[in-house]
């Protein structure tokens, strides 16, 4: 192993945690606030009431999109690594394109939600 | 309710050729698996190999696969591991099989010289003693790991090793982990360089098989948790190549 890649081994690695971090206490708040708010039934009206257009609300599904585009191509890069005869700058672009995928996608819903609003 | 003879298949021949070959063996009281392979080859066939040394748990050399599972053979009761009478005894998984049940240990010692686990000593004779106390919480997380014997099941074990033949290892990681918290140690920066990417403590799925598997009850996947954390540090300052 070339010795770059070794910072680059241990650098992912904490990422990877630091993102954890994140993603469980964003699964929590989330969690928590789906059955604290849901009384009677989930509407989407209600949702969309409650979050859409919530700068607050924006934010933290926007730093969790983030999160989830650190930690899981990381993971996904370790498992095609060793699962796979794919060399690891294949794995490496592809898991790229994956954390794109999941920003790109994540951001834009989040955007649209914050755009949202109930008549 | 207790066989007279007990069935023993036992690995013969080498790591390409050979077969499961069974023999009786008289059951007795406190028998260890040591025990029974010693009976084979002392009263059975002479031209069976395998390895031992201490008989008490501190060599680390009488290491096979028992039923399955990788365990010391001198501290492992027939009792507890073969309830029905039947065993089964071959050698250590991932090791090349020299005869019957020895193995080469070349690569699993290699490795701990690979991931500098040597002291690297900072004084000369003229120094004085370095004062570690025993409550030391550097001292305490060696001690931790320190009585490893290198006896090679937590390594036979491990899958990531089955998978990856560069892998250091449960053994040689926990190993450089007492190094890394040696406060006498001078060899660190190289240490961290050795033992960290995906042939090193990154290659770790951490679950623990070695931990399950360890006969001394030592946590080689917590040192390897610790040999995470600091070469993140470590590169976090630019301390690793
Ligand atoms: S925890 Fe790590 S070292 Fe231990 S058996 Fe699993 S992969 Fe191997
Ligand atoms: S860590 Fe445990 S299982 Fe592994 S070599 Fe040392 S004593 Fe044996
Ligand atoms: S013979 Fe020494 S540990 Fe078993």
């Amino acid at each position: 192993m070339s010795a770059s890649k070794i910072q680059v081994e241990a650098r992912l690695w904490l990422a990877q945690r630091l993102s954890a971090f994140v993603l469980a206490l964003g699964v929590i708040i989330h969690l928590v606030t789906i059955v604290y708010a849901v009384r009677g039934g989930l509407s989407a009206s209600e949702v969309v009431d409650r979050v859409g257009g919530n700068l607050g609300w924006s934010l933290f599904y926007g730093i969790f999109v983030v999160a989830v585009a650190v930690h899981a191509p990381i993971g996904l890069r370790a498992i095609l690594n060793e699962m796979t005869s794919l060399t690891s700058r294949r794995v490496d672009l592809l898991c790229f394109i994956a954390a794109t995928f999941l920003v790109v996608t994540g951001l834009r819903t989040v955007l649209a939600f914050h755009h949202l609003r109930v008549g | 309710m207790r066989e007279e003879n007990l069935i023993v298949s036992v690995w013969r021949g080498d790591g390409e050729q050979g077969e499961y070959v069974d023999y009786r063996v008289p059951r007795e009281e406190s028998q260890t698996v040591l025990d029974v392979v010693t009976y084979i080859q002392r009263k059975i066939d002479p031209t069976l190999s395998y390895r031992f040394s201490c008989r008490v748990g501190m060599c680390g050399s009488c290491a096979m696969t028992v039923n399955g599972k990788p365990r010391w053979t001198c501290r492992t009761h027939v009792s507890k591991v073969a309830p029905d009478g039947k065993l089964s005894v071959g050698p250590l998984r991932i090791m090349n099989v020299v005869k019957d049940l020895s193995v080469e240990m070349s690569d699993f010692f290699e490795k701990w010289v690979r991931a500098e686990g040597r002291f690297h000593p900072t004084k000369t004779r003229y120094d004085d003693f370095d004062a570690i106390k025993p409550a030391d919480n550097k001292r305490k997380i060696a001690s931790a790991g320190i009585e490893c014997i290198g006896c090679g099941i937590c390594y036979s074990g491990c899958d990531v090793v089955a998978w990856k033949a560069e892998y250091l290892g449960p053994a040689a990681l926990n190993r450089a982990w007492t190094l890394v918290n040696d406060v006498r140690d001078g060899g660190q920066i190289a240490r961290l360089n050795a033992i960290a990417g995906d042939a090193g403590c990154h290659a770790c799925h951490s679950q623990q098989g070695c931990v399950e598997n360890c006969p001394k009850h030592l946590n080689p996947t917590a040192s390897i948790a610790g040999l995470k954390r600091v070469t993140a540090f470590a590169a976090l300052k630019g301390g690793l190549k």
